[in-house]
């Protein structure tokens, strides 16, 4: 493999594209030290807490049981301010289109990201359009960037994790990288697997009633739960220890997954959200997801352990204790 | 009398196989005096005393050289006597003390004589040990080897002892371990609980066994669980309690009566069985033994072993019959070593504790062998072997290699030898991380060697890469058949440049795919792929290697394309339509289904077409129960295969595969399937070998990769090649499969490695 150029490997989220981002993009970019990669930017302007992200998406198909690609835009970005107890304001969306694009096909996408936007209260305010030539891009590629703001006085944050802390999501993971999946590759499934694209700033704004309480947020996507626990654990130098049993994964998507050999751990997702939240409010955490309508399926899947190296493991069926590590490349291409 | 005096080399394989310790043994049989010491050929020995005694000693110094050793010269030279009482086993000058640390070693039979005379201070006393015997590497916590650097440090010596230490006439005249009833460890006997249960410990464990009772017994190297072979009932109930498993257990028998009473076991079998390393030794079953089916189903051969250790004397001759004496653990997890660890994790499966307060330092597992072609080839090498070193040609640098995932060792090198570690287990395990780590942390100091460099896989994603990633050395990834190549070439001391036939499970190739059935042209320095088997999908990855009718169904998709269900035969597990079309599309479009040429899948594959297994309960369980059918077949005939031009030879198994798959349907045995698929891929790899000899004008083929684990695939594939005009060489030294990587890892970092010129002053 030549080390010189990028690979696919680099957009997967896991080993590979922290190392791209650590050795090259942060290196050559970043003026002010970082601290932790969260899923977006805190920044203050003019006595304004604001999270500012961006996103770009690239997913094939552009449209897949569920959703499309435009949805998927708005509340990816929604999400990544979210992540942050951010309440998301204004978005910008920059449209790269491929000659030959069909204008219904667009219509249809831009409806729908018109659609996520009312539905998460943010407002497109700003944008741009490009078109390449036909073989120089595929379809139609979207970034969107988001700007929210920050009431809460909360420390939020990847490195916040304790021991004893509890590990909750708010329902069934890997519907959306298997919903994507058997629409690019044909896959004749009787079993409904939609996507889970949702904006999750409203379960946020619930949640942030826990106060002090809740230590981390963030939306399992690229990588999927596995990648994003094992970013929290290095981040916070903590270890996790997952209950295989409790993890909550539609039957469908179970099926699929071990007929793919596939671990629906390291599928993306994109209305999910992780929460890890001080052992005494747990149940309280359950609760309110469960009473909100992207919750109803909220489980407590882990807990963290002692402070050490980032250690993720996961109890398994049987009773043993299995370490789940970070890919260094991709377990599906493309998928967000 | 007539004193002689001779000077004896030996070359060949002769340091790190017990050579040392024999000609000591063999010294003192025939009274002579004089020396040996290992040298840079080999070994070295002056021997002086009576000429019958001596001519004796040369004969049996050829004769019955330990089983491991392979004598390739051997020279004697008359010299001057010289007087002189005793035989010393020197030192070689350029060892360093660390390089002595030896390994555990089988109680001796002094020793065994005064623990069984009731007069005797040491009467049934389980930690009986001397000089010549008793626990080195799994108690030593560092060196120099003294008593205060091993787990017996918390034990003062009685004044008994302590006068037999300081006795230089004594047996145990610098024995660290020395202990006795008043001064040294003691048994003690708990139940799943951790209550101690009363009487004495040993009685009760005895009772509990003849009543059906599980027990966890603390050996040398960790923990065992003991149960009656012959209680059917009580077999099945610890089958039951480590879960999920079929793999075969081990046995524990008193002596070669008794394993001549439960399998056929050869005069060299023997050797191997009573030689001071004590390893487990694979033989054929025989028809009609009393022991257990559960302990080894569908499976034609047991795993015994006899006993090493005082403990294990003790409890075999206790006992009716022989012992389950498999390793404590639940499946997949390493063996349990440490008490608390151990009555946490076997308190589930265990009835009883029989223990111990002396503590195992060193997790060593018991070393798994059996016999292929008339030499032994290790299955894993453990207990009783480390820490014995490979001699190394050239090798200058200080090298440190972690070796692949499963059946994960490392090895260190120092002095121009190649020191592989013990066995530390599957390493997707977190807790086999951790023992990676602390073995490289305990083996490096007591060689004394500060790594220079660390060598690994290619394979991004095992927890070797990531730990040598996390080291501050200089790194070398080495390809994973590159690695088996230079691990047989090492222990064969081959240099130059031979043809490898790599047949393996899975190892990372230099082109993303997953290799494993290839013909590789080098030597340590680098290397040429020159065949392979063809790629064919591995559905569904790592579940794929579970479940083996995956890969029948790609290799019917390579056959038949999408007309492949129509031709699957009826073992297979019945899809529904939902399932053939995933499988399908996955096959089509390679969906989560990477690219493979290995050797073990085909197996795998075939295992499934002729109905042997579907999916498995441990590594390797298919092909090993393809070979269990094949040894019961006598096909003298094979099945056809294509093999593709230069430069690089494809094998293409699809014609073997489609009339396989008729064969099937038209009821044949499969026994004999199985022999004649044996016997294809012997004559493919020959077919290669000759192609690429034509072309190279080497012929010289090394044997490497787990697939060669197979006994039956090994003797046909040799005996073609040696047939076919070739020189064939095989592991005896180190297992064939991943426990021997990381030797090849080093050898080959040993030669590459340069470290930067020193900075001009
Ligand atoms: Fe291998
Ligand atoms: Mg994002
Ligand atoms: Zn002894
Ligand atoms: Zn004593």
């Amino acid at each position: 493999m030549n080390n010189d150029l990028i690979l696919l490997g680099h957009g997967s989220g896991g080993k590979l594209s922290h190392q791209l981002l650590d050795d090259l993009i942060i290196a050559k970019l970043s003026r002010t030290p970082v601290r932790g990669q969260n899923d977006a930017a805190l920044v203050e302007l003019a006595g304004a807490k604001l999270a500012f992200t961006t996103d770009s998406y690239v997913v094939d198909p552009i449209f897949f049981p569920g959703g499309n690609i435009g949805d998927l835009a708005v509340n990816g970005t929604v999400n990544d301010l979210a992540m942050m107890g951010a309440c998301p304001r204004f978005l910008s969306v920059g449209l790269i289109l491929e000659e030959g694009f069909s204008k219904a096909e667009l219509a249809a996408i831009l409806d729908s990201m018109a659609a996520a936007a009312e539905s998460a209260g943010v407002s497109i305010v700003t944008g741009d359009t490009k078109v390449v030539p036909k073989g120089k891009g595929d379809r139609i590629f979207i970034n969107t960037s988001g700007i929210g703001v920050i009431e809460h006085t909360l420390t939020i944050d990847g490195a916040s994790a304790q021991p004893g802390d509890q590990v909750l999501v708010n329902g069934s993971i890997g519907d959306h990288g298997i919903a994507v999946l058997s629409a690019r590759e044909g896959l004749e499934i009787d079993s409904g697997i939609v996507t889970d694209s949702a904006a999750l700033n409203g379960l946020v704004q619930e949640l942030l009633a826990l106060g002090e309480s809740l230590h981390v947020l963030r939306d399992p996507t690229r990588g999927g739960v596995a990648t994003t626990l094992k970013e929290i654990a290095a981040q916070s130098e903590v270890n996790i220890v997952l209950d295989e049993e409790s993890l909550p994964i539609n039957l469908g998507v179970k099926g699929v997954c071990s007929i793919l050999g596939l671990d629906p751990l390291y599928v993306a997702n994109e209305g999910k959200l992780l929460a890890i939240v001080a052992p005494e409010r747990a149940g309280e955490a359950l609760e309110i997801m469960r009473r909100h309508p992207l919750g109803k399926d909220a489980a407590v899947i882990g807990e963290v352990t002692g402070t050490a190296d980032g250690r993720v493991q996961m109890r398994t069926s049987v009773g043993g204790l299995r370490g789940v590590e970070m890919l260094a490349g991709e377990q599906l291409p493309r998928i967000c | 009398m007539n004193r002689k005096r001779a000077s004896i080399e030996i070359e060949g394989i002769v340091q790190g196989v017990g050579f040392r310790p024999f000609v000591y043994r063999l010294a003192g049989r025939f009274g002579l005096s004089g020396w040996v010491r290992n040298t840079g050929r080999g070994v070295q020995i002056e021997a002086e005393g009576g000429g019958e005694e001596l001519d004796a000693f040369c004969q049996a110094l050829k004769n019955e050289a330990p089983p491991l050793a392979v004598i390739s010269a051997f020279r004697v030279v008359p010299a001057i006597p010289q007087g002189g009482t005793g035989f010393t086993i020197e030192q070689s000058a350029k060892v360093k003390s660390g390089g002595q640390v030896s390994p555990d070693c089988e109680v001796c039979d002094d020793c065994l004589a005064e623990m069984s005379d009731p007069a005797n201070r040491r009467y049934r006393y389980p930690f009986i040990n001397c000089t010549n015997c008793g626990p080195r590497y799994s108690i030593i916590t560092g060196i120099p080897y003294d008593r205060p650097a091993t787990t017996m440090a918390s034990f003062p010596m009685c004044p008994e002892c302590l006068a037999e230490y300081h006795d230089p006439m004594n047996r145990r005249f610098h024995a660290q371990p020395n202990a006795c009833p008043v001064c040294g460890p003691q048994l003690s006997l708990c139940d799943a609980a951790g209550t101690p249960v009363a009487g004495d410990p040993l009685d009760e464990t005895l009772a509990a066994l003849a009543a059906g009772k599980i027990v966890a017994v603390k050996g040398v190297g960790g923990y065992h669980l003991a149960v009656d072979a012959l209680n059917e009932e009580a077999v099945a109930r610890l089958r039951q309690r480590k879960k999920r498993d079929e793999k075969p257990f081990a046995l524990l028998a008193t002596d070669l009566d008794a394993v001549r009473r439960l399998v056929h076991c050869s005069e060299l079998e023997g050797r191997l069985l009573t030689g001071v390393e004590r390893p487990i030794v694979l033989m054929r079953k025989l028809e009609g033994n009393p022991v257990s089916p559960q302990v080894a189903p569908r499976n034609g051969w047991f795993g015994i072993m006899l006993p090493g250790n005082p403990l294990q004397h003790l409890l075999i001759q206790g006992c009716a019959g022989p012992l389950v004496m498999t390793s404590g653990n639940l499946s997949d997890e390493p063996i349990a070593h440490l008490d608390q660890d151990a009555l946490e994790r076997l308190a589930s499966i265990a009835d009883l504790f029989l223990t111990h307060n002396r503590e195992i330092h060193t997790r060593t597992d018991d070393s798994v062998l059996r016999l292929s072609l008339g030499e032994p080839l290790f299955f894993r090498r453990s207990r009783g072997y480390v820490p014995r070193s490979v001699m190394l040609q050239q090798a200058e640098a200080n090298v440190l290699a972690v070796g692949a995932e499963l059946k994960g060792t490392i090895c260190l090198t120092r002095d121009g030898r190649g020191y592989l570690s013990q066995h530390i287990g599957d390493l997707k395990n977190a807790s086999t991380l951790q023992s990676l780590e602390e073995t490289v942390a305990h083996l490096g100091r007591l060689l004394e060697v500060t790594p220079e460099v660390v060598v690994h896989d290619l394979h991004p994603d095992y927890l070797s890469t990531g730990f040598a990633e996390k080291l501050d050395l200089p790194r070398l990834g080495v390809q994973h058949h590159h690695a088996h190549l230079a691990s047989c070439m090492a222990e064969n001391h081959l240099e130059g440049e031979l043809i490898g036939v790599i047949l393996d499970g899975t190892g990372y190739g230099e082109d993303g795919a997953i290799w494993g059935g290839e013909f590789l042209l080098g030597g340590y320095e680098s290397f040429e792929r020159r065949g392979h088997f063809k790629y064919l999908r591995l559905p569904g990855g790592d579940a794929a290697v579970k479940e083996p009718f995956r890969m029948a169904l790609s290799t019917l998709y390579d056959c038949f394309g999408a007309g492949l269900f129509q031709k699957m035969p009826a073992h297979l597990p019945e899809l529904s339509a939902m399932e053939r079309s995933l499988f399908l599309k996955m096959l089509e479009r390679g969906i989560n289904s990477p690219l493979t040429s290995s050797c073990g899948r085909l197996f795998d594959a075939v295992a499934a077409l002729v109905g042997v297994r579907n999916r498995i309960s441990y590594e390797g369980q298919a092909a090993i129960e393809l070979e269990a059918q094949a040894e019961g077949g006598r096909a003298v005939w094979s099945y056809p295969f294509l093999v593709s031009d230069a430069p690089c030879h494809q094998v293409d198994f699809a014609p073997m595969i489609a009339a396989l798959v008729a064969d099937v349907a038209a009821g044949l045995d499969r026994s004999e399937l199985a022999r004649a698929f044996h016997r294809t891929v012997a004559e493919a790899v020959v077919e290669v070998c000759s192609r690429i000899r034509r072309e190279s004008c080497r012929d010289r083929v090394v044997l490497s990769g787990g697939v060669f684990q197979n006994r039956l695939l090994t003797e046909e594939t040799a005996t073609l090649l040696n047939q076919a005009g070739f020189t064939t060489y095989c592991h005896r030294l180190v297992p064939p499969n991943d426990g021997g990587i990381a030797l090849g890892q080093a050898a080959i970092a040993a030669r590459r490695w340069r470290p930067d010129p020193p900075e001009a002053a």
